[in-house]
């Protein structure tokens, strides 16, 4: 059996998440990986993904229509090479989450969102009700499409492996769309959802002056990622790329800092997978309590500013 | 210009779901059912675009029990023109849902498909891609904000690094992030307005589609649950803890 990876890449290197999808592949077959973009940054891509531990060939797509993973171009790419494979896995990312629907209607499969363990060629298991049931599904098609999420499987090493690059074309550009520009968050901060430490901040912070005067420091002390919950980002506390959820961002630390987040479902869904749950709450009997391993009752203004000093 | 809004009849958002005893689903027996609130954004988005004179109708259509048919006189309280209720007693697949759209889309000709990203009871987020791929069109997944610019849309959508915007050839498909919009409540009026609007009532065989599943639900299950741990006394213990766990010097 042969997997075809999607590899996503930023600045020549492919993202962590995709180093866990190559995992997954890895427990369906041969993997080879595909690296879509442009340029130089691609090719550099492309030799790092060489690179994958359990890569055995990378497929480089090169073309100005693939820069921006618009998923009407990079879509019939995929679908063009997908005769010589059984599988086809995307990250559980908003790239793979937009490309991957499209490729698996183009092939007529109905797609398997979000998987969280492989357990044949033909069965995986998925989160349904955000979170709140876990689904085992059986595919009947000849050919599956999956979208991945990539705390549920561990890393591949970044090194280690050596395959061939081999280039491949597609049709380029769609004619149906183009990129207009990004507002890309710019921080010092680890990426949150490949972070080893997280400190979220929730609607107890009140504004987003104390969000930033209570929970940056923390974070910086600890060398953490700063997230957010959904009550926090839809009170204008944090930008929604911070949010932590269902319906955010899905991480999995070794520690989490939950700061003034009483722990709605919602929340849980995107961060209970983490090894060490710590919360600070002035509620002793918030829900954040129940999945913590680590709790401190009282005042968050008090209580963080000295943790952030003992540190 | 049309705009077809696709609406999915789910669990309330409200409601914890809970997973039935003998492994095959989720309980939704006595259950409050409400519009997914996705398409709910959908919605509200389609009625500004026509308040803004960028859209001249709206079409609502659903694909499901009859009892959708709540759901749909709920989209056109809050403002849609007229509803196509599929109905079908089966769950259907968001593959098979985009088939159908596909053909509603063919007969309506809508200059704008809007629906949202995901159903909160499947949590596929499937359907507007699906659609889109079928219908050989342009896809805005996530929006934030949709403009409506000549013969193009420009949709800003959340993507993990922050916002994206693309600019997309008319017709296209536009999917709803959380941030698009606040859905307005219908009013008592538009409510009894709403039960004079017409609601065609087809089922898949109308439109030829198969809607034979092609994932099969082995078993439903209550994810892990995590032990609670310890309370701790001080900020001293915690800092300690932290120290053990190696996250601090």
């Amino acid at each position: 059996m042969s997997v075809l990876v999607l590899i996503e890449h930023e600045a020549g290197v492919p993202k962590d998440a995709s180093l866990s999808t190559v995992t997954a592949a890895q427990k369906l077959g041969e993997v080879h990986a595909l690296v879509a973009g442009s340029g130089a940054e691609a090719r550099q891509a492309a030799d790092a993904a060489a690179k994958i531990a359990g890569v055995a060939k990378v497929l480089l797509a090169d073309d100005a229509a693939y820069t921006n993973m618009l998923a009407e171009n990079v879509a019939p790419l995929v679908v063009d090479l997908a005769g010589g494979y059984d599988a086809i896995l995307f990250n559980a990312t908003s790239i793979g989450k937009n490309v991957a629907p499209r490729v698996a209607a183009m092939l007529d499969v109905m797609q398997v969102s979000d998987v969280l363990s492989i357990e044949s060629a033909d069965t995986f298991t998925r989160p349904i009700y955000a979170g709140n049931a876990i689904a085992t599904v059986k595919s009947s098609d000849a050919r599956k499409v999956l979208t991945v999420r990539g705390t549920a499987f561990p890393k591949a090493a970044a090194t280690g492996g050596s395959a061939s690059v081999e280039s491949v074309s597609g049709k380029g550009d769609a004619g149906l769309s183009s990129f207009v520009g990004a507002e890309v968050s710019k921080s010092e901060r680890p990426e949150l959802t490949s972070a080893k430490v997280v400190v979220s901040g929730g609607r107890a912070l009140g504004s987003s002056e104390d969000f930033h005067r209570v929970i940056d420091p923390l974070a910086d002390k600890l060398g953490a990622a700063v997230g957010a919950s959904r009550a926090a980002v839809d009170a204008g506390y944090a930008p929604n790329d911070y949010q932590v959820g269902q319906t955010g961002k899905i991480v999995a630390p070794e520690v989490y800092v939950a700061i003034g987040i009483s722990g709605a479902i919602q929340h849980l869904a995107g961060m209970k997978d983490s090894k060490t749950i710590v919360a600070i709450n002035k509620d002793e009997d918030a829900p954040i309590f129940q999945v913590a391993d680590l709790g401190l009752v009282g005042d968050l203004f008090q209580i963080v500013p000295e943790l952030t000093a003992k540190l | 210009m049309k705009i077809l809004v696709p609406v999915k009849r789910v669990i309330d958002y409200n409601v914890k779901p809970r997973v039935k005893m003998d492994g095959t689903g989720v309980d939704l027996t006595n259950v409050k059912m409400s519009m997914n609130p996705f398409d709910e954004i959908a919605v509200e988005e389609a009625i500004r675009l026509k308040e803004k004179g960028a859209a001249s109708e709206i079409v609502a259509v659903s694909v499901g029990p009859q009892k959708a048919q709540d759901t749909l006189r709920t989209a056109l309280a809050m403002g849609t023109d007229r509803a196509i209720l599929i109905q079908t007693d089966e769950e259907v697949e968001p593959l098979a849902v985009a088939k159908l759209l596909k053909a509603v889309m063919d007969e309506e000709q809508p200059g704008i498909v809007l629906l949202g990203k995901q159903a909160i009871d499947d949590d596929s987020n499937q359907t507007g891609q699906m659609l889109a791929a079928l219908s050989g069109r342009p896809q805005g997944t996530f929006a934030s904000k949709v403009e409506v610019k000549g013969d193009k849309v420009e949709v800003t959508r959340e993507v993990d690094g922050g916002l994206e915007t693309v600019s997309l050839t008319l017709p296209a498909i536009v999917t709803t992030d959380l941030r698009l919009n606040e859905p307005r409540y219908a009013s008592l009026p538009n409510i009894m307005k709403a039960r004079t609007k017409p609601m065609a009532n087809k089922t898949p065989a109308d439109y030829g589609v198969d809607i034979a599943p092609r994932l099969t639900t082995l078993k439903v299950e209550e994810p892990a649950k995590r032990q609670a741990g310890v309370k701790l006394g001080s900020v001293d213990e915690l800092v300690a803890k932290l120290k053990d766990l190696g996250v601090a010097k």
